[in-house]
């Protein structure tokens, strides 16, 4: 793996490789090397979370790094291309970690510069590394990736994380249910690729019909601003909260992913049930971040 | 040659391109930038045809059609033929083979692409074939080809 741009790009093969690697990585089995090296971490696109855990994991890593985030202080308000901008970091940098709004920036900066570039979001494109650690996520708590079910719930039209992660799980035989309000439902393009590869799936309203079956649920956030009226709203909102009372009857090894910030979806109550998932998943993120950096520097270990 | 194509005169030297889906002839044509050209245009439209009911037909004098341009054309009408002419006599006959990769000849629809924004050659893959859909190589996004504008 030279760069990691786009789920698109990452096979079977790779998967597996990146979560053995994050999984020893997390029990000290190994301890990686990045000593000697930095990393640009460009967020021209601010995203504090994502931004701390690759910082994080650098750092963890023994590596280096140095930031950017926004784009108020530096060339780039001056009009600076992008071109220009990232070939004078790649000057400086071993690898770039960025974060921009445009879609297929990554891509654009992998042609470009002559040093790794990771993904860390463009625009509604892709979002890889949490793609990656999803899948590691749902890996540790379910020991497997493969004829897991899994809903997926909420804005699933612009979520990222939920189309990179249906296009992940396509490779381990998956059944899904998609619950969404009309409108936010999951794009055709995702949808085309899961027919092409004959992938059970199913688009309901509301997810209670199906909370018995499920092994994971992932969540995203519904966003008013999504909304044209403000009444639909109220209308469907409360459809997509996650209550404890919703999770009466699910299976034992039952839980609930969420790729953070959340706002309301998921009641406070639910942190408690043996259920919640999500801030665990956070901190796989830096494993993960950890084995995607050593792979694509190519850090001994 | 058929009796259809005796609705339009023959042509001494240059390209016929036949089977075009009816109705497309004019997108072909731009997608060729003929109209910018000196060379002698016949346009035959909703003529009747054994195969397909309707097509339609141009026909250019003195300008040979290269495999490269008609791929291009492939996405527009990929039931076209090409028949290269000289001295009244046809010299190659070609069918058309849609490209797997496109390049630098289809503006992204997405105003939020990288290729709107920098100076960088659009690449496309074909993304599905009945109806003909195309993917972007930066933005991902998946077009009909309806949706796409074209630029030579
Ligand atoms: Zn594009």
């Amino acid at each position: 793996m030279k760069n990691l741009i786009s789920m698109r790009d990452v096979n079977t093969q790779d998967i597996l490789k990146l979560i053995d690697l994050a999984e020893k990585i997390e029990t000290k089995k190994c301890k990686p090397d990045m000593s000697g090296k930095l990393a640009a971490l460009l967020f021209f696109e601010p995203s504090t979370r994502t931004h701390f855990s690759f910082e994080t994991a650098v750092k963890k890593l023994g590596g280096n790094s140095f930031s950017m985030s926004g784009t108020g202080s530096t060339s780039v308000k001056k009009g600076e291309t992008l071109s220009d901008t990232l070939m004078t970091i790649s000057m400086y940098a071993d690898i770039i970690v960025m974060r921009h709004v445009i879609e297929g920036s990554a891509r654009f900066a992998s042609e470009i510069v002559n040093i790794p570039v990771i993904n860390a979001g463009d625009g509604t494109n892709q979002h890889p590394s949490q793609a990656m650690l999803d899948l590691y996520s749902i890996k540790k708590t379910q020991n497997t990736l493969s004829n897991l079910t899994v809903g997926m719930v909420g804005d699933l039209r612009l979520g990222r994380t939920v189309h990179s992660l249906a296009q992940a799980l396509s490779d381990f035989n998956p059944t899904f249910y998609f619950a969404s309000p009309k409108h936010l439902q999951m794009p055709k393009y995702i949808k085309d690729d899961l027919d092409e590869r004959n992938i059970k799936y199913e688009e309901i309203e509301d997810i209670k019909e199906v909370m018995s079956e499920l092994d994971i649920m992932y969540v995203t956030r519904i966003q008013k601003e999504r909304f044209a009226v403000l009444e639909d709203y109220e209308k469907v909102k409360d459809s997509y909260i996650i209550t404890k009372k919703l999770l009466e009857g699910v299976k034992s090894n039952f839980k609930v992913l969420h790729p953070l910030p959340r706002v309301n979806e998921i009641t406070k109550e639910v942190d408690d049930t043996e259920f919640a998932y999500y801030f665990q998943q956070a901190r796989n993120g830096v494993f993960m971040r950890q084995a995607i950096i050593t792979e694509i520097l190519k850090l001994k270990y | 040659m058929n009796k259809e194509k005796l609705k339009v005169d023959p042509i001494k030297n240059g390209t016929v391109i036949d089977h075009i889906i009816a109705g497309k002839a004019l997108q072909v044509a731009e997608i060729l930038n003929i109209g910018n050209s000196d060379n002698e245009i016949m346009l035959g439209l909703n003529l009747l045809s054994r195969k397909m009911g309707k097509k339609d037909i141009i026909k250019i004098e003195n300008r040979e059609i290269t495999k490269q341009e008609a791929n291009s054309i492939a996405l527009i009408s990929p039931t076209a033929t090409l028949i290269i002419i000289n001295e009244y006599k046809v010299i190659k006959k070609f069918g058309i083979v849609i490209p797997k990769k496109i390049k630098n000849h289809i503006v992204c629809p997405n105003s939020n692409c990288i290729t709107n924004i920098e100076q960088v050659k659009t690449k496309f893959e074909l993304a599905g074939n009945n109806p003909i859909e195309v993917r972007c190589f930066y933005c991902e996004k998946k077009y009909y080809i309806e949706e796409v504008k074209f630029s030579f």
